[in-house]
């Protein structure tokens, strides 16, 4: 090889001696910044090695000086912040409702807590407001499909209704159109009938005689469960008829539809995915969503 | 010498191409080949499911709608994450996930462990319009699945498919794919009980978009959605999740 000392005139650089057209290539060093920069890297590199887990060895690895591990590191985060809250946390799996109740910090973080639950677990289907919907029923209202107050609520979340739960709670409205248990007068009639309950208006001298009819089918076919007063009977989920609160729908539509297509709403248990206290929590969220309302 | 070597290098273009290739898979040989060997990287599940036909067929749906691009499928080792979706993933819950669609973008909620979360029911409804049941989602609707029959006919080569990438399914599950994805979704079927027998007591039969004359993309989606997290409890043992509360005094 042909030696090369040249200097380039300008930057003072030696050139590689490479030359094309008139035009040479400078040899320019790596600057200092950058020279730092991965020598810096490098011996940290090394350091990691020797701190971390690292390298392979068949089946097994190196665990490193420092012992990191991420299940590790979560676990004892997890543990940490469990043990943050303890002392609420123990205070309400411990205590009745109505100690919780009367005990006004501990029902801040009731409140505070319950909300973020709601939101992350119950709002897709009651609401953000805990209101519902179509299909889903408003647990702001004090009128209960099933047993109200913390206790109900509470097992109501934990069993679940119509869910694979083994105690779940079970809601079946017959089909009684589709089934053909009445005939479509008799469930066009029991349907004014319901829907006489809540709208004394309708009992017009032109309906009379339909709503007269409708009761009689709804005294012999729905009073098992709705009861002779329709106002519906907590055992077995069957909800108060002459109130304003619906699931489905207080409409004469919808009141036909629900009769001859049945109905039988399925709220997953919470058993598994939520801790006993964060149910007691939730329940008493929603107990005191009602509080004060009809 | 070193300018000797690097000036035949560079002269030898299929060499040095050669060279640049192994350059630069050192990383990847480094961090991903010892996983195939070190014990520790899948875990042990014997009670592990496979997915059935129909389940498999709501996955292939996923994959083609790109839900994936919105959701992820992995509970990271973190409090936060844990303590609002549930035990963090492990390895073998996606044993059998060809492809993995852990995902790493989140415009919606991690879905690793929405199975049981919600109804078949609520599934139908915010598929078909979200803003039905959450008010302010920017999901998109996927009305048209409720409307689309499922291709049943070719689940049997989805199996063997799986199969070759290791999914022990068996002969009989292959032959009866089809009769399989029906069966799971009408019950109190002869087809369903065969389903159950084949896939185990945990298997969820259900009329997944409540009609059960037919079998819709909808029913295999939400199937899949359902099965979400729960073929295997391996994730529930020995976490955090089933961690006593300590006593405050201590
Ligand atoms: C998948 C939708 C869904 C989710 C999620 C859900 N629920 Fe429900 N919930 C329902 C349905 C449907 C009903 C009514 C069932 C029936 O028809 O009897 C119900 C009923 C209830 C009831 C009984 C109401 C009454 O009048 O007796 C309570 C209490 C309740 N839910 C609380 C909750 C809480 C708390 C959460 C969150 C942990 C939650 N729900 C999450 C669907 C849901
Ligand atoms: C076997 C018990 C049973 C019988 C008999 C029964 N119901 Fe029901 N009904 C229920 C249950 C349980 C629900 C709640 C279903 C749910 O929410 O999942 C319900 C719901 C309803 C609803 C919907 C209420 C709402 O809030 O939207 C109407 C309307 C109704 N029933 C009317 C009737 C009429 C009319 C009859 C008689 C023809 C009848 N039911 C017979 C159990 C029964
Ligand atoms: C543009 C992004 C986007 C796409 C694509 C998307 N989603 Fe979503 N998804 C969301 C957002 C945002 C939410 C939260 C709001 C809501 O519940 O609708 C969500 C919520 C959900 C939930 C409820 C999760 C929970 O725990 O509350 C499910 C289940 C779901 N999506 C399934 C799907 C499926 C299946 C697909 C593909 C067919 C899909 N998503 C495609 C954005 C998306």
């Amino acid at each position: 090889m042909e030696e090369v000392e040249e200097r380039d005139p300008v930057s003072g650089h030696l050139t590689t001696g490479h030359e094309w057209n008139g035009i040479k290539e400078l040899d320019t060093p790596v600057p200092r910044g950058v020279l730092m920069f991965l020598i810096v890297t490098h011996v940290f590199a090394l350091l990691w090695w020797f701190l971390m887990p690292t390298w392979p060895l068949g089946t097994t690895y190196t665990r490193g000086l420092l012992g990191t591990d991420q299940w590790q590191t979560v676990e004892r985060n997890l543990v940490e912040a469990a043990a943050e809250r303890s002392a609420w946390v123990k205070a309400i799996e411990t205590g009745s409702f109505d100690e919780i109740r009367a005990n006004e910090p501990l029902m801040r973080v009731v409140q505070g807590t319950g909300r973020q639950l709601f939101g992350d677990n119950c709002a897709a289907c009651h609401g953000t407001d805990g209101k519902g919907g179509s299909n889903y029923p408003d647990l702001t209202d004090d009128d209960w499909l099933w047993a109200g107050g913390p206790e109900g609520i509470a097992e109501t979340m934990r069993i679940g209704i119509n869910s694979p739960h083994p105690e779940s709670r079970v809601a079946q409205m017959p089909a009684f159109g589709r089934d053909d248990m009445l005939d479509r007068a008799q469930v066009s009639s029991v349907a004014s009938y319901v829907f006489s309950l809540s709208n004394p208006d309708y009992s017009t001298a032109r309906n009379v005689e339909a709503i007269a009819a409708g009761r009689e089918v709804f005294m012999t076919t729905c009073a098992a469960c709705h009861k002779e007063d329709a106002r519906g009977d907590p055992e077995v989920g069957a909800p108060n008829l002459t109130d304003p609160y619906w699931v489905y729908g207080g409409d004469l539509q919808t009141i036909v539809s629900t009769v001859h297509g049945g109905r039988s709403g399925h709220m997953p248990t919470w058993d598994e995915r939520l801790t006993a206290a964060e149910i007691k929590i939730l329940a008493l969220y929603v107990d005191s969503m009602s509080a004060g309302n009809p | 010498m070193p300018e000797l070597f690097h000036r035949k290098l560079e002269r030898t273009a299929i060499g040095f191409t050669l060279a640049i290739i192994a350059a630069a898979s050192v990383g990847g040989i480094v961090e991903i080949a010892p996983l195939f060997t070190i014990d520790e990287t899948v875990e042990e599940a014997p009670d592990l499911r496979l997915y059935t036909p129909l389940e498999l067929a709501g996955r292939n749906i996923y994959v083609r709608e790109g839900c994936y691009a919105c959701h992820s499928q992995m509970i990271r080792t973190l409090r936060d994450e844990v303590e609002r979706y549930g035990p963090y993933s492990l390895a073998v819950e996606s044993k059998y996930d060809h492809p993995m669609l852990w995902g790493s973008k989140r415009t919606g909620p991690d879905l690793a462990r929405v199975g049981g979360k919600y109804s078949d029911f609520w599934h139908v409804a915010h598929l078909t319009n979200p803003r039905d049941v959450v008010p302010e989602s920017n999901m998109p609707a996927y009305r048209f699945l409720a409307r689309a029959t499922l291709d049943t006919s070719d689940l049997g080569v989805h199996l063997e498919a799986q199969r070759a990438v290791g999914v022990p399914y068996t002969d009989e599950m292959v032959e009866n794919a089809s009769r399989d994805a029906f069966g799971q979704a009408t019950p109190d079927t002869e087809p369903a009980s065969g389903v159950v027998e084949r896939y185990g007591e945990a298997t969820q039969v259900s009329a997944f978009d409540g009609v059960t004359t037919r079998v819709t993309e909808m029913d295999a989606l939400v199937a899949y959605l359902q099965v979400l997290g729960r073929l295997t409890g391996a994730a529930f043992e020995n976490t955090a999740a089933s961690e006593e509360t300590p006593d405050p005094q201590q």
